[in-house]
């Protein structure tokens, strides 16, 4: 967290002193501030961070994904003149315990059109979710397994 | 350049409010409350996302960016809650469900349906 802050005052700083301010030359100030953070050696929590960051960027690029073809498909069903979605409610035992974690991956599952969470159990160790495009409920919870829950627990551990 | 910039800002634009009118027909279409919920919630954000990103492309002003991408970050964090709390209660009271395709609309009830 330091180490990002730190990240961050460079990025601010370079947008200052090239006296730029646009979101194009932030985010390359940013680039440059973690190179330059990279190659310094001993930061408190420094490799921690630099092991983060890139697994951050797959995840958030992974559920713009995800996003955008979940969208697709649910805007098809709309359309489309018969409705052919099969919805049903699917239990996904949870494997992160973590409660921030579980708070960014129900966000994320309820984010993409089609799935919600509907409820989250007492002890935190199961997801009722509704789906609209699912046919085989032990597929669906491979892929939430495989995908989102691996990602998150990747970026946030 | 500029003819190459104003295509992909008037493609952004429209396929933001295709979203937006995917959004609206499927409140009017989806045959239960969770359906509605899942086609109309969650495609106005990619339809709001994709009119503030075209806005901002369009400006290419730095106030104009920026409160384009802090409403996008607060879409991002907001709609999920609010949707989930909304799901949440209608599943807590037992809110019938779609049973899927069928010629007559049939519903059962989500608590004792789990898969």
């Amino acid at each position: 967290m330091r180490v990002f802050l730190l990240n961050l005052l460079l990025a601010i700083s370079w947008s200052a002193l090239t006296g730029n301010a646009t979101l194009t030359n932030f985010c390359f100030g940013f680039l440059i501030g973690y190179l330059a953070l990279r190659v310094s050696p001993s930061l408190p929590g420094g490799s921690k961070y630099f092991y983060r960051l890139p697994r951050f960027a797959h995840l958030a690029f992974f559920f713009i994904q995800e996003l955008i073809l979940s969208s697709l498909r649910a805007a098809y069903e709309v359309f489309s003149p018969k409705l052919k979605s099969r919805p049903m409610v699917v239990r996904i035992p949870l494997k992160i315990t973590d409660r921030n974690q579980i708070f960014i991956l129900t966000n994320l599952i309820s984010l993409t059109p089609g799935t919600m969470v509907l409820e989250i159990t007492k002890d935190h160790s199961e997801l009722l979710v509704h789906t609209m495009f699912v046919d085989d409920p032990e597929a669906f919870r491979e892929e939430i397994h495989q995908g989102f829950e691996k990602r998150v627990r990747e970026a946030f551990s | 350049m500029v003819v190459f910039d104003e295509v992909f800002i008037a493609a952004l634009i429209l396929v933001g409010s295709t979203f937006g009118f995917s959004a609206a027909l499927g409140l009017l279409r989806m045959p239960d409350f969770y359906t509605r919920m899942s086609t109309s919630g969650k495609a106005a954000t990619l339809c709001c996302g994709l009119l503030l990103a075209g806005v901002a492309t369009l400006f290419h002003d730095t106030q104009v960016t920026a409160r384009a991408v802090a409403a996008i970050l607060f879409l991002l964090l907001t709609v999920p809650v609010g949707v989930h709390m909304i799901a949440r209660a209608a599943y807590r009271v037992g809110t019938p469900m779609w049973r899927g395709t069928s010629a007559r609309p049939r519903f059962k009830n989500p608590k004792r349906d789990l898969r």
